[in-house]
């Protein structure tokens, strides 16, 4: 059974002035997230994403539609109960929200606090939680002290202390440097890894998607408008926003502007040759040219490794006598993707 | 000076007088202004407890009485501080006065101060399953303690100023002391006497103030 599951969910804001329009800030979603996923969901920023994680854990109730966490029904659900439900749902944020005024091991004791643990039981469960974050040595320091790689690590530590099932991250990684985000998506693998908790990845930045997202939902204007397997999104996207994500880690096939730079610069035939995992290696395509007697060098593109399954463009510049070209394409075209740019 | 030294009990009297109205003028007002600025952030639209009506009603009455002057509120007032505490007149009338006008002004300081507190934080606080009234308590108050602090350094020395107008109801206080001995007896020297030891008390309380904020605030 989906530990998310939505469906249909509306989210409609009431108009901000008199006569004004209602904004609809998700629109008709249904999505299933599986235990032990890493959801990820991808959108511009405006896109309802960020409305889209809140309705998950209710901080805001969906205007319509349904939303259940293993099983059991949020939409119309008292606050009281709703209490219960966000306490077995972590979820960290861009701008850490840590309390300021409280040190780090109070940061992670709060939700413990909430949960009505004992003393003993917090001071055990604190130290063990800021020890898997590498932050052993910290817990007496208030966050003001800390970096934002700190900051977040104490966030996750807090977002753990009950131990969810579900771990929501809303642009977890979006105030970060390159390297600190590294260091915290590998910590959320890590999360996912040994402890099965289910994330909720929620980001405009597809690197960190392809980096540790298993399945994926691209939304625009409220709306999930792709999702599917990272490997399927990201090696096949269909929808053009989805394929303008897709290219801002992939370089796939190149543009109308890029191709008239290759021209320029290299004679012959302009071919793009599309691999997918389990499609016929690159060894075989380029013997099959060697073979043709062909000519031929790379000129674009790159193959990319998706959850351990390669995929990737190459675009070749082949020269040769155009009836051996034709030959050795038909052959190759049998096998894997190959257009050929005019 | 002779008559400074002279008026020696009077004066210190009169300043115990001054010190006893602020303090229980800062503890009245000051518990009835948190609860007021605490009812003004969390009703207001969007918050924890969100709740226009309320929120409506706290917002126009702490507007009515906000710009009402002192001195005549002490005299607006005075008939219900017979009512209530059974005299209209003296220090204890004043103390009555002055701590619903202070609550009055404390409210609208501890609301803008309960404001700068990030919403994040508030909803991080929520994301963990705690209900409203933990959340003030254990995340909004403490977030804002030390910009709360100054804000009640800066109405104490308000209210300070305001209890000098005791003598206007039969109180006594510095502010009297001032009028009764220096001025209307052209002793400019009695007048600096107790304007210099208010600014005494005004500098110390500011001094405590700043101290305590900084230690909260760990700066």
């Amino acid at each position: 059974m989906a530990l998310v599951a939505l469906k249909n969910v509306t989210k409609t804001y009431p108009p901000q002035a008199k006569g004004g329009r209602a904004v609809v800030a998700v629109d008709d979603v249904t999505l299933e997230v599986e235990p032990g996923d890493v959801y990820g969901i991808i959108g511009y920023s405006g896109a309802g994403k960020s409305t889209l994680v809140r309705l998950v854990n209710a901080l805001e109730p969906a205007s319509s539609g349904s939303i259940t966490i293993d099983g059991r029904e949020l939409v119309g659900l008292p606050e009281r109960e709703l209490r219960g439900i966000r306490l077995g749902i972590g979820m960290i944020f861009q701008q850490f929200n840590l309390f300021d005024s409280k040190t780090v091991h109070a940061n992670v004791a709060y939700p413990l606090q909430v949960a009505g643990w004992s003393k003993a039981e917090i001071t055990a469960r604190v130290a063990e939680l800021l020890e898997f974050v590498g932050l052993a040595d910290k817990a007496r320091n208030y966050p003001d002290q800390l970096s934002g790689g700190q900051k977040q690590r104490v966030g996750i530590a807090r977002a753990l202390a009950t131990s969810p099932r579900l771990l929501l991250a809303d642009e977890a990684t979006s105030a970060l440097d390159p390297e600190t985000t590294h260091e915290v998506l590998e910590l959320l693998k890590r999360v996912n890894r040994e402890f099965g908790v289910t994330i909720i990845v929620i980001t405009h930045e597809m690197d960190v998607i392809q980096s540790i997202a298993t399945k994926v939902a691209v939304m625009d204007s409220g709306r999930v408008i792709e999702n599917g397997d990272v490997f399927d999104v990201f090696s096949d996207p269909q929808n053009p926003s989805s394929q303008r994500f897709v290219s801002t880690v992939v370089k796939g096939v190149p543009s109308p502007a890029e191709l008239a730079v290759l021209r320029e610069r290299h004679a012959g035939r302009i071919v793009t040759i599309s691999f997918r995992d389990g499609d016929a290696s690159q060894a075989q395509v380029f013997l099959e040219l060697a073979n043709a007697g062909l000519d031929f060098e790379l000129v674009y593109g790159g193959i990319n490794d998706i959850q351990g399954r390669a995929f990737g463009h190459l675009t070749l510049a082949i020269r040769g006598a155009d009836a051996s070209i034709d030959a050795a394409l038909a052959t190759i075209g049998s096998r894997v993707e190959v257009t050929e740019a005019r | 000076m002779d008559r400074l030294l002279e008026l020696g009990p009077e004066f210190w009297v009169a300043a115990a007088e001054t010190l006893y109205m602020v303090a229980l003028t800062l503890l009245i007002g000051g518990f009835f202004g948190l609860l007021l600025g605490i009812v003004l952030y969390a009703t207001r639209p969007g918050s924890l407890l969100s709740n226009r009506a309320v929120f409506t009603v706290v917002n126009v009455v702490i507007n009515f009485f906000r710009p009402i002057p002192f001195i005549i509120f002490l005299a607006a007032v005075q008939p219900l501080a017979r009512y209530v505490i059974g005299i209209g007149i003296g220090n204890n009338a004043l103390i009555f006065s002055l701590s619903i006008a202070s609550s009055f002004a404390i409210a609208r300081i501890v609301e803008q101060n309960l404001i700068t507190v990030p919403p994040g934080v508030v909803e991080a606080a929520r994301a963990m399953g705690a209900g409203p009234f933990r959340i003030l308590r254990t995340v909004v108050i403490p977030e804002a303690l030390g910009p709360l602090i100054l804000g009640y350094t800066f109405v104490l020395v308000a209210i300070v100023d305001m209890t000098a107008m005791a003598g206007f109801i039969g109180g006594g206080g510095l502010g009297n002391f001032a009028l009764v001995y220096g001025y209307r007896q052209f002793e400019p020297a009695i007048t600096w006497a107790a304007l210099l030891l208010i600014v005494i008390f005004v500098q110390g309380l500011q001094f405590l103030g700043n101290w305590l904020a900084r230690r909260v605030l760990r700066r």
